[in-house]
Order: structure tokens, then sequence, then C-alpha cells
């Protein structure tokens, strides 16, 4: 708990001057125009595991650098998807394409468990996201500095089983940013989090997305941070895209402004009228 | 954080160091009632030897070289046996544990050998080696592979697979996959083996020695009781138990050294 509030102090402080100044919106488009994103698109896209039908045909075009969000209900295949946009399972039918040729460093997942190497120091740690770079000659310059993006510079010789569950998570962010990846897909990365950390994990979120230009889409269960975080909130049922919202809002997004909460309330109720019909 | 700290800093300094006495409380308090139960007659010396007398008939020895000659013969035999049957059991584990093929082969029927006393093999491998150093070694080395063997298989299948995963996704070759996922956590279990196996190697040995032997601490008991030298049998005794503790304590550090990452190795 101390660790958490520690922690989440430096971006709330962030947050607020992002707020105050007006210049750091016309940084951000300079940088979208060098967006480092790659589009997606998804054609007819099946999975099933034996009997169990999970993907329908699946049709899903996502833009580069756009932020994208997947709700639906447990068990619908929302991770499923993941995985196989992150290469993790075979692809039953249809074509996942990212518009030019990918590289393996490209693409990068977060799960809801950090999955750190207890036995190497934090730092050792975000240097296997390099992949085939890790034993290049910059690996450690270019570990340090993922490592400050998500602010633990200070722990990079600690070992894992020290950090709360929340820095855990830091450290796989920066893991999964060192090798600059194009698309990045999280699974409930948040999920094991309690709220204050779950906030300032958030905001970091968005900041590192907004700063690297990545095409980022978040696996949740959490409608809110859904439409906080997303451009546009995809809920799947019965193995289908079954809605497709797109959230305005401009940012940074206040949190729990009307705008926000009318939406996640329609996606809910979309969710919920769902589980009625079953 | 500076506060937790100036806490836990001069507790973590006094700890080990209270812990290094206390355990020796008990052994010494022994030795002193042992001493001064022979100096008042209360046991016989015929029974047991007073501990000054032990001390005095292992100076002899000390003296006449012979002790020593026992003992490094003994060591030897220990340390041979192990990296044999160590090292045959840990590549068995690495092989089983990494490959289905190679499990499918040879697991069941080590499993099944497994389950024979390798002690209960005496009488064949004196026939097979007669009284010779292979003889020990290879008992040494048998009663060594299996817990060498299960722990370092153990260790190896019970990986986290989400780990394993996770270098996958990261691009790690199969050896660097090894390298810096399976072994390291493996590891724990192989030191766990290794404890298990430094407890047999001992007790293989003495019994081997006793039985089947021309030299060695054993041997130097058997010798001893056949004259009635009751002082050189507890003498032999007490090293087997002291090779014993610096053995394990060596496996400890061991540990300690490598597995400084562990949760359970941090605070002590
Ligand atoms: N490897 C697998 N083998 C067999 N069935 C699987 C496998 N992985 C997933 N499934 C099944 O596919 C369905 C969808 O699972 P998936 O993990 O994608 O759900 P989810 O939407 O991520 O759920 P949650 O929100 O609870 O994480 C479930 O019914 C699950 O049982
Ligand atoms: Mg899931």
């Amino acid at each position: 708990m101390q660790t958490a509030l520690r922690t989440s102090l430096p971006e709330t402080e962030l947050a607020s001057r992002a707020n105050f100044a007006p210049h750091a919106r016309v940084v951000r488009e300079e940088r979208a125009a060098q967006t480092s994103g790659l589009p997606l698109s998804i054609r007819g896209l099946r999975k099933s595991f034996g009997d169990n039908e999970v993907l329908r045909g699946i049709d899903l075009h996502i833009p580069a650098g756009q932020f994208v969000a997947i709700v639906g209900k447990s068990g619908c295949g929302k991770s499923t998807l993941l995985r196989l946009i992150a290469g993790l399972d075979k692809i039953d039918a249809g074509t996942i394409s990212f518009g030019s040729d990918v590289q393996p460093e490209d693409i990068r997942v977060m799960f809801q468990e950090p999955r750190l190497l207890p036995w190497a120091h934090v730092l050792a740690n975000v240097e296997v996201g390099l992949g085939r770079d890790r034993s290049s000659a910059d690996a450690h310059a270019r570990a340090e500095k993922a490592l400050t993006e998500v602010g633990l510079a200070d722990k990079r010789d600690q070992w894992p089983s020290v950090l709360s569950g929340g820095q855990k998570q830091r450290v796989a962010l920066g893991r999964a940013l060192v090798s600059r990846p194009r698309v990045l897909a999280f699974d409930e990365p948040l999920g094991a989090l309690d709220a204050l950390t779950r906030i300032s994990m958030q905001r970091l979120l968005e900041r590192v997305w907004r700063d690297q230009g990545f095409t980022a889409i978040l696996v949740t269960h959490d409608v809110s941070e859904a439409v906080a975080l997303a451009d546009r909130v995809l809920v799947i049922e019965e193995g289908r895209i079954a809605h497709d919202v797109v959230v305005n809002a401009a940012r940074p997004r206040e949190r729990g402004s009307a705008e926000l909460a009318g939406l996640e309330g329609s996606i809910l109720s979309h969710l919920l009228s769902a589980d009625d019909r079953t | 954080m500076s506060l937790i700290d100036s806490i836990s800093l001069p507790r973590r300094v006094r700890l080990p160091r209270a812990d290094g006495l206390v355990q020796w409380i008990v052994p010494l308090a022994i030795i002193a009632i042992w001493q001064l139960a022979c100096v008042t007659g209360f046991v016989p010396t015929r029974v047991l030897p007073a501990p000054s007398d032990v001390a005095l008939a292992g100076w002899k020895l000390l003296l006449s070289g012979e002790l020593a000659r026992n003992i490094w013969v003994s060591f030897w035999r220990a340390s041979i046996g192990f990296l044999i049957g160590g090292s045959i059991g840990f590549a068995f584990g690495l092989a089983n544990g990494l490959s289905q093929l190679s499990a499918k082969l040879t697991d069941t029927t080590l499993q099944m050998v497994r389950n024979v006393p390798h002690l209960a093999l005496i009488p064949l491998v004196i026939l097979w080696f007669g009284i010779d150093e292979s003889a020990k070694l290879f008992l040494v080395a048998l009663g060594v592979f299996f817990p060498i063997y299960l722990n370092t298989l153990h260790g190896i299948r019970t990986v986290d697979p989400q780990l394993i995963e996770m270098g996958r996704i990261y691009g790690m070759s199969d050896g660097e996959l090894f390298r810096r996922v399976i072994f390291p956590g493996a590891l724990p279990s192989i030191f766990v083996g290794i404890r298990f196996a430094l407890g047999i190697m001992w007790l293989t040995l003495i019994v081997a020695e006793t039985i089947a032997a021309s030299s060695g601490l054993g041997y130097m008991a058997m010798q001893a009781r056949e004259f009635m030298l009751i002082d050189v049998v507890v003498l032999s005794i007490l090293i087997y138990a002291l090779l014993g503790k610096l053995a394990d304590s060596a496996s400890r550090v061991l540990e300690r050294a490598t597995l400084s990452w562990h949760p359970a190795f941090q605070k002590r």
C-alpha cells in the first residue's frame, strides 16, 4: 500500500501538468505524424477448441496507432482473440494481417500475471524483452531507458520478489516496451491490482501509448477502464463483434465525467442484455 | 524505505551470529554431560569411553598418520562416487525432463530399479568387484543417482509453463530458454536432490566400508572393534557425523549463493 501510494504520486502530478499545458497536444500531434503503430486487419477469423466454437467469424480493422479495448463476458473468447493476434495459437480459418512485414519484436503481449523471471534482476528481466537484440552492446542502455519510462529506474538491481504487484506489472510493461513494439496487446494487465494502483497504471499505459504511438489492444473486464483509455470499445458476443463503440472524448480524459459515464452505461447495458438472452 | 532499512538492518546483522552460536549449545552440552557421566563412573568406560579418551585416541591416530589416511580414502570414495552417480542422475533427469521420447524410453525402467534398495546389492557387488575400490564407488554412485535423478526431473517438469511461454514469445532459442528459464527454475529442486543424495552417500559408504574394505573410516572402526578399542570406534562414528555435517553445510552455502533470488533465502 505504501509503495502504491508513493509510486502513484509522480504520475498524478504528470497528468495534472498535462491539463495545464496547451502545448502538450501540439507535441503529441507531431509525434502522431511519425507514428510507429501498425494497422491490423482481421477477416473471417475462426477458432474452436474441440466442439467449442469460440470465435465464429471476427471481422475487424484497426487503424495504425489506435487504442482499442475489447470487452465481453467471461469465456467469450477475448483472450483467445488476443493470443491469435499475438501469434501464440494457430488460426482455424481467416486471416490476420498487419499491413507490412512484421518482425517478432514488433508485436508484444502483456498478461495479467507479470511473468517475470524470479532469478533475474529487474534490469535483466527488461532486457529479455529485446528479443534477438538481447546480446547487442546497447542492451543495457535500452533496458534502462525502458525502466525509466515506467518509473522504476531505482529498482534496476532488485529481485522481482521484493516488488509490489503494481511494480512487477510495470517491469513487465517495461519489458514489453523495450523493443519499441508497433502492436501491444494487453490481456487484463491490471486485473490483479488494487483500485489506486490500477488508476496509476492506467495513466502510465495511456502516457506510453501517446509517447510511442503503438497500436494498443486492451482486453479488460472493467468497462470504465475501457472507456477511459480507448478510442474504440469492441463488445464480443457469441464469437462475433456485436458492438463497435467509438469513444470521442478528448484526452486527457477526466475520469467519471458525464460523457464517459453515459458510454459506460450503454456498453454495460449491451453486456447485460446479452446475458439475459442466454 | 529508509524507515524499513533502519529497523531491519541491525536485526539482519545480529541474527546469523546468534544462530551460529545457538546451534552449538546442544552438542557442547551433550559432550559436557557425557564427560561428567564417564568421570563419575555413572557410565562404565567399557560401554562408552569419555570424550577426553576419544580425543586422545584421535590425537594418537593423527600422529601416526593413520587417521588422515583413512579420512582421505573415505572422502575420496564419497566424492568420486557422488560425482559419478550425481552426474549420471543429473543427465538422465535433464534428458527425461526435456524430451518426451527419452522419458518414455527410460523413466519406467528407472522407477523400477529405484524400488530395489541399493544396499541389498552388496553381496552381488562383492561377487562382481570383490572388495575393490570400484565396489564402493559403484554402491555410492547408485545410491546418489536416484535422488538427483528424481529431483532434477521434478524440477524441470514443474517450471512455470507461463514463464516458458513468455520466453518463447520473447524469441528465446532452445538453448537460451534452458539457460535463462528452465535450469534456474529447476535449481531449487535440484538442490533438494543434492541434500538427500549427500545423506545417502555417507550411509552407503559407512555400510560398504564396514562390510567390504581394507581402508577407510568404516574399516578403521571394524578393526578397532576386533581389538576392543572402543574409543576408536566412537571416534570413527563422530568423524562420520562431522563429515556429514560438513557436506551439508557446503551444499547450503552453494544453495544460498545460487538461490539468492529466492524469497526463502533473502530474509535468513
Ligand atoms: N487451450 C484451450 N483449450 C480448450 N479450450 C480453451 C482453451 N483456451 C480457451 N478455451 C475455451 O475457450 C473459451 C474462451 O476462452 P477465453 O480464455 O478466450 O475467454 P475470455 O473471454 O478471455 O474469458 P475471461 O474474461 O474469463 O478471461 C472458453 O470457453 C475456454 O474454455
Ligand atoms: Mg481471458
